[in-house]
Parts: C-alpha cells; sequence; structure tokens
C-alpha cells in the first residue's frame, strides 16, 4: 500500500482561501479595534466574523484532506520525516515568541523599573518622576493617575500552584496516552487522553477566575501600569495556547475513538502531545518568572 | 535517505501544470510557486523603487518642492518595509523555492501545500499594509523601525493594520522557512550529506534557523504595540513603569538578525557563481560553512549597536560595540575566500558574474562603513545620519539586490530554457553599478557633515552631493527596467540554453535539462 516515493499533493484550493481568511481577518479586527469607543456596531466585526468563519472550515478541509491521504497510506516514513521537522520548528517559533515577552519582563524588572527608581548607572531617570520608588510587583507606577497600579498581586500559593500541578499531570497523563498508544492499547490511551483535557478544562476554568479576581478584586488589569501589562500579555497568551493545546487534543482523541492511528503511524497525536508539553513548560516559567519571583 | 527509485503512484495523475490561472492560485509545485515569489518581488521592488524615487526626487534641491513632509514620511517608511519584507526577502524565498530542490536532488518541497499558503498570505498582506497609503492619517510615518512613541502614542490610526500586515508577513515567513528547513534536512538526494551541499543551501538552512528565531519576536513586538495603542498597556510608556527603549531592544533583537536573512541567502549565491565563472572549486568550502554559523551566532549577541545613542550603560556600550567588531571576522574569511577562489581562475565576464564580482567589491565598502559605525563613541556622530543610509544601502542594494539580480541571469537558462540578452545585461549591469554608486557614496560625505536621515529638507551645504545622489537615484531606477525587458525578450523569444549553460557550472541542478521539466528527481539521484 504505501509508495515509496515523496508523496507530493496535487493542486490544492485550501491555502488561498487561507490568506483571504486571514486578510479578512486582519482587515476586520483592525476596522473593529479602531472603531472602539466609537457609536454603533463596527463593519470590522463582520469582517472578522466571516473570516474567522472561512479559517475554520479551510482548517477543518484541509485536515479533513490530509487525514485521508494519510490513511490512505500516501505517507512515507520519509513524509513522517518532514511533518516531524516541521512541527519540532513550529515549536520553536512559538518559544522565541514567548521568549520576546520574557524578555520584556526580565528587561523591566531588572533595568526599566530600577532606573526610573533613581538606582544604577542610569538612575538620573529618577528626575521623570521624582519619589518614585522602585518595587516589584510595582503597586505604585510613576504616573498613578495614568496607570492606578494594582492594590495586590495573585499570591503564587494558591491557585497558580494548583494550576502547575494540574498541567505538570497533565504532560504526564499526556506521555501515559501516548505509551497506550504505542502498545496498541487504545482505549486506555484514550482514557488517558480524556484525563488530560480534563485536566486542561480546569486548568483554563480557574485562570478565569483567576482574571475575575484580578479584575474585580485586586485592581489588576491591563491598565495598571507595567506589573499587569507583562502578567496579563504572559499568562494571556499561555491561556490562549492551553486553549488551542486542548481543542487539538479533543480533535485527535475524537479521531482515536473513531479508529484512527495505530501503534506505529500516529504523528498528528503526537505532534498535539508534543504542543502539550511546550505550554506546559512555558508554564513553569510563568510560574517562576511571573508569580512566584 | 529511504527513497526508492520507483517514480509511481501519486504523481502519475498529474504530469504537467493545470491550465490557466488556476495554475498559479493553487499550485503545489515549488518552481510555480518560486516564480510566483520572484514576480511579486520584482512587482514590490519596482513600488518600493517609486517610493525612493519620490524621495529623491523631494531632495533633489533644498527646500519643500515636490511633496509634504508628512507624505515623505509616509515614503520613507513604505519604502523600507516594502524593500525589505516585498522586495528581498520574498525573492530570496523564492530562489530557494526554485533552487534548493533542484540543488539538492528533491522532487519538491517538503511541505508543497504550505509552500503555496506561504506565498498566496504576502500579496494579501501587502494590500493590507499599501491600503494603509488611502487612509484617514495617511500611512504609517514612522520609519520602517517603528519606534515607540512614534508609532504608539503618535501614530496615526492606520498602524492597526501594519501590525496585522505585519502578523500576516510573520506567518509567511515562518511558514517559508519550517519548509525549507524539513526540505534540506529531509530531502536530499542520497549520498548528498551535510558537508556535500551546496553553499547556496547551507546558508538558506541557517537563514531559515534565524527567520523562525527571529520573526516570532517581531510579532510579539507589534502585538505589544497593538496592546500600548488599543488596550491601555504601558510596555513603552515609562508612565506605566514601561520604557521606549524596550521597544527598540526587542525590535533589533528581531532587527539584527534579519539584517543577515538578507544577507546570508546572497553570500550563498555569491559562492555558486563566483566558482562557475573562475572554473575553479568554491576556497575553503568548510569555513565558509562554518563563518555563515559564526555569523549567525554572533547576529543574536549585536542587537544593542542600534542604539549606542540611546543612553545604554558603559557595559552594554563595550559589549555591543566588540560582538559587533568580532563579526568581521567570520564576513572576511567570506571575502577572503572569494578573493581566493577568483585568485589563478579562468575568469569570464558574463553578467551573473559582473554582478557577483560588483558584490565582493560594493559589499565590502558596505561592510568597512560597518565597522565604522560600530565604534561606539564614532557613532555617536553617524548616528541617524545619512552615512547610516549610506552604509545599509551598500549592504543592501549591491548586495542583497545585486546578489539576487546575479542569481536571476545566472539561473534564468535553467528556468526557461533560454539564454538572456548578454549585451544587454552588461549594459544593465553598468549603467546599475554607476548608478549605485553615484546614489549611495556620496551620501557617506554629506552623513559624515551632518546631515541627518529621514528629513525632507537640508542645509545648502549638502546641496550639490544630494543633486548627484538623486541623479544616481534615477539612473539605478530607470535601468532596472533593461532587466524586465530582459527577462520578458528571454521568455519570449530568447535562444535555445543547453542544459549547462556555463561550462564552470557544478552541482545538481545542472544534470537537469533546460527549461527544468515540470516535476524533477522523481527519482532521487545519487550523490558520490
Amino acid at each position: 500500500m504505501t509508495t515509496q516515493t515523496y508523496y507530493v499533493p496535487s493542486d490544492s484550493r485550501w491555502p488561498i482561501i487561507a490568506s483571504l481568511a486571514l486578510f479578512l481577518m486582519a482587515f476586520g479586527a483592525g476596522s473593529l479595534i479602531n472603531g472602539l469607543g466609537r457609536e454603533g456596531t463596527s463593519p470590522g466585526l463582520y469582517l472578522l466574523l466571516a473570516g474567522a468563519l472561512v479559517m475554520v472550515v479551510v482548517l477543518f478541509g484541509w485536515f479533513a484532506h490530509v487525514v485521508s491521504e494519510s490513511r490512505l497510506g500516501l505517507y512515507s516514513a520519509q513524509m513522517d520525516r518532514s511533518f516531524r521537522w516541521g512541527m519540532g520548528w513550529f515549536i520553536f517559533s512559538e518559544v522565541m515568541f514567548f521568549a520576546a515577552f520574557f524578555g520584556a519582563l526580565f528587561y523591566v524588572r531588572v533595568l526599566a523599573v530600577p532606573w526610573l527608581g533613581g538606582e544604577g548607572e542610569k538612575g538620573i531617570s529618577n528626575q521623570l518622576w521624582q519619589g518614585f520608588e522602585a518595587h516589584w510587583p510595582l503597586l505604585s507606577p510613576p504616573d498613578s493617575a495614568q496607570f492606578p497600579g494594582p492594590r495586590a498581586v495573585i499570591s503564587p500559593w494558591q491557585i497558580p500552584l494548583v494550576n502547575t500541578l494540574l498541567l505538570i499531570s497533565s504532560s504526564f497523563t499526556a506521555t501515559l496516552g501516548l505509551g497506550a498508544l504505542q502498545e496498541a492499547r487504545r482505549s486506555r490511551a484514550a482514557a488517558w487522553l480524556g484525563i488530560t483535557i480534563a485536566l486542561g478544562l480546569v486548568f483554563l476554568s480557574l485562570q478565569l477566575y483567576e482574571y475575575h479576581e484580578a479584575y474585580t478584586k485586586l485592581g489588576l488589569t491591563l491598565h495598571a501600569g507595567i506589573y499587569g501589562a507583562t502578567f496579563f500579555i504572559l499568562t494571556g497568551f499561555h491561556g490562549l495556547h492551553v486553549t488551542l493545546g486542548t481543542l487539538m487534543l479533543i480533535i485527535v482523541t475524537l479521531r482515536l475513538l473513531k479508529g484512527h492511528f495505530d501503534a506505529q503511524n500516529h504523528f498528528g497525536l503526537e505532534a498535539v502531545i508534543w504542543y502539550w508539553h511546550f505550554v506546559d513548560v512555558v508554564w513553569v516559567g510563568l510560574f517562576l518568572f511571573v508569580y512566584i519571583l | 535517505m529511504t527513497t526508492a527509485t520507483t517514480a509511481e503512484g501519486s504523481q502519475a495523475a498529474h504530469h504537467g501544470p493545470a491550465p490557466g490561472l488556476s495554475r498559479w492560485l493553487f499550485t503545489t509545485n515549488h518552481k510555480d510557486i518560486g516564480t510566483l515569489y520572484l514576480v511579486f518581488s520584482l512587482s514590490l521592488f519596482m513600488v518600493g523603487g517609486v517610493m525612493a524615487l519620490l524621495i529623491r526626487a523631494e531632495l533633489f534641491q533644498p527646500g519643500l518642492q515636490l511633496v509634504q513632509p508628512e507624505f515623505f514620511n509616509q515614503m520613507t517608511t513604505m519604502h523600507g518595509l516594502i524593500m525589505v519584507f516585498g522586495a528581498v526577502m520574498p525573492a530570496f524565498v523564492g530562489l530557494a523555492n526554485w533552487q534548493v530542490p533542484l540543488m539538492i536532488g528533491a522532487p519538491d518541497m517538503a511541505l508543497p501545500r504550505l509552500n503555496n499558503w506561504s506565498f498566496w498570505i504576502l500579496p494579501f498582506a501587502f494590500a493590507l499594509m499599501i491600503s494603509t497609503l488611502f487612509m484617514e492619517g495617511g500611512a504609517p510615518n514612522f520609519g520602517w523601525t517603528f519606534y515607540a512613541p512614534l508609532s504608539t502614542t503618535y501614530a496615526p490610526p492606520s498602524v492597526t493594520y501594519f501590525i496585522f500586515a505585519v502578523h500576516m508577513m510573520g506567518i509567511s515567513s515562518i511558514m517559508g522557512a519550517i519548509n525549507i528547513i524539513a526540505t534540506i534536512l529531509n530531502m536530499r538526494a542520497p549520498g548528498m550529506t551535510l558537508m556535500k551541499m551546496p553553499l547556496f543551501v547551507w546558508n538558506w538552512l541557517i537563514t531559515a534557523f534565524l527567520l523562525i528565531a527571529v520573526m516570532p519576536v517581531l510579532a510579539g513586538v507589534v502585538t505589544m504595540m497593538l496592546l500600548d495603542v488599543h488596550f491601555g498597556t504601558s510596555f513603552f510608556n515609562a508612565a506605566g513603569g514601561g520604557d521606549p527603549v524596550l521597544f527598540q531592544h526587542i525590535f533589533w533583537f528581531f532587527g539584527h538578525p534579519e539584517v543577515y536573512i538578507m544577507i546570508l541567502p546572497a553570500f550563498g549565491i555569491i559562492s555558486q557563481i563566483i566558482p562557475t565563472f573562475a572554473r575553479k572549486r568554491v576556497f575553503g568550502y568548510a569555513s565558509m560553512v562554518y563563518a555563515t554559523a559564526a555569523i549567525a551566532v554572533l547576529s543574536f549577541i549585536v542587537w544593542a549597536h542600534h542604539m549606542f545613542t540611546v543612553g545604554l550603560p558603559l557595559v552594554g556600550e563595550l559589549f555591543f560595540m566588540f560582538t559587533t567588531m568580532l563579526i568581521a571576522v567570520p564576513t572576511g574569511v567570506k571575502i577572503f575566500n572569494w578573493v581566493a577562489t577568483l585568485f589563478r581562475g579562468s575568469m569570464t565576464f558574463e553578467t551573473p558574474m559582473l554582478f557577483a564580482l560588483a558584490f565582493v567589491v560594493l559589499f565590502t565598502i558596505g561592510g568597512f562603513s560597518g565597522l565604522m559605525l560600530a565604534i561606539a563613541p564614532a557613532d555617536f556622530q553617524y548616528h541617524d545620519t545619512y552615512f547610516v543610509v549610506a552604509h545599509f544601502h551598500y549592504v543592501l542594494v549591491p548586495g542583497a539586490i545585486f546578489s539576487i539580480i546575479a542569481a536571476t541571469y545566472y539561473w534564468l537558462p535553467k528556468w526557461t530554457g533560454r539564454m538572456y540578452n548578454e549585451t544587454m545585461g552588461k549594459v544593465h549591469f553598468w549603467l546599475s553599478f554607476i548608478g549605485v554608486n553615484l546614489t549611495f557614496f556620496p551620501m557617506h560625505f554629506i552623513g559624515l557633515a551632518g546631515m541627518p536621515r529621514r528629513i525632507p529638507d537640508y542645509a545648502l551645504q549638502f546641496a550639490d552631493f544630494n543633486m548627484v545622489a538623486s541623479l544616481g537615484a534615477f539612473l539605478f531606477g530607470f535601468s532596472q527596467l533593461l532587466l524586465i525587458y530582459n527577462i520578458v525578450r528571454c521568455v519570449r523569444d530568447g535562444r535555445g540554453a543547453p542544459a549547462r549553460p556555463w561550462d564552470g557550472a557544478e552541482g545538481l541542478e545542472w544534470e537537469l535539462p533546460s527549461p527544468a521539466p515540470y516535476h524533477t528527481h522523481q527519482t532521487p539521484p545519487r550523490v558520490d
């Protein structure tokens, strides 16, 4: 069944439709955001939703096509390696995306905020807001009228600790699921993946609850100066990635239950688990540098 | 490499290209996609070139003649963005698409549909970006480096669309780079070990790594801008505890490797062309590979040399000064290797060789002015003057652009099966060579004398050199029409090209007939 020639797919309509969807989303999001605060519903909203809808259709159609090709046995071991390199480098690009935000956090903590407070070689910048004192977490930003600081920050030893335990165990359950599949124990694999999904969903719920607390009780918002900004960009993008990871886990688990994947060919599932480990590792960094230190 | 020898099965269904427009819209063929990239790049090169000529027309004389300062700012910004993201980068990706599978003996790129997507995002992204010219408040006017707070607090409303356009370009570049890495690592013909790969392929492998490492950082920094502009964060606002200098750090952490993304593939091209026309193997193959890798590694620890005057701590100034100077070592290795390849070679001077030789000489000038800029105390004088403009245009125009033109002439016979007009090519070279130097060489002098960049007016003492630069720019700009004419003539009625039109050319791509068939290397060749 398997052909040893590298499979080069024939023409495909999905990519250009996906580009159109991206364009609609970008243009829609742009006019939606630029119209924020104005009266009435922005046409941008409809463009954004239309683009997102087209994107969902493309993703389903495109992946369905790839899945069917895979199940027809068109892919070789070499194709499998292409997918592995592709996924691996994609995750590396995601690592670098988070690296930008971690870099921003380290820079403001170690350099910018202490300089504003009069420390070190650039301490002269203290003259901008005289009397500003540097602390971390930064509860009173230099201009507290424009950026009212948070009253308090989130304690790492409550929800964040629980979330850490949840995500770390979910990495183990995901790996156990993969191991079970490799031993051809499908229902066991599905069960482990189900547990992983549940852990992910509990994590996301707790995270939403924590955001709610931050906004309503602690005054920790996007407007709360640099602490709020770095807190929300790091945890927010991580949360989005967990959401995406959970969705992908749900999809591969459904495919597993449908009879896709076997002990040898299961890279679709394995790729999702790689991705899951990546969001887990990012969380450990977050727990350490955003919450504890 | 476990690819067996029978070319049966799936490919049998589709031998040739699809008819009509759908060939270009839906194609998964690396050659079609390469052509799309190259044509797109050439089109945007013209658009960005018209903007450059508008800038030079305004600067022909002191005083304000043609355009408003606001529009001048939009032109400098859009010229830079279009040339970097729309002309140079897509041209190199297009060359990679055409050549990498041919040179490593692969049937196509590793992920052909993704390849199509990487390309087709670009026209949409640039439609979005160019449309900002017609928006309320005008196009982005904060320079291609979009420093905060110019690009946040003081930005025109169109900055939102600019941010999303950059996101789209980032997605395109990352997917393109992933595809190139997967192709090079996984699709080489049996026997082609890493250290037997052509240097063009090696340089692209390392470039792709740089792209995947830094395009997400660009996405991150524009996302922070978006949040600052619309959602009340204070990343780049000291009033909230942030820092506008933070923007510059993150931007240049992307920006410096980006500079090498635009020159490493050029190094690869020159390393193919010089041995061909010197009829010698490249001198120091292994050292070329290691030098490229060293440049790539160093590119991550030099970024703040763009920011010497921003008020870095002394230790920062020193660190970034010394690491920057260190780059001259591997770059020097490359220059010396090219010269050593030429030494006692049986040289002929066809058009690709002329552009390649001009590259070596003129890029070296750009490299030396870079070394001058790397000296932190001297940079306090040079910063934001036309000296900087002269420097980076020397590495980008007779550097990156000349290499792209050289590559086009070099591989055109393989792509089209026809020869271009050699005389017209040589005329194009000499006009470009004279034009480029007339444009950019005087900028060194007016820069050292203190003329600031990005300003539509200037003091009288800079008038003569500016007039020379403007004349040179129009000469250079209009002589590119010869390139287009030559390509069109070549495609339509050039005389037939043999499989190996250059008698010193080596490599798998020259084993194939000209034009290269629609599907090549379906049975991988054996490399010994």
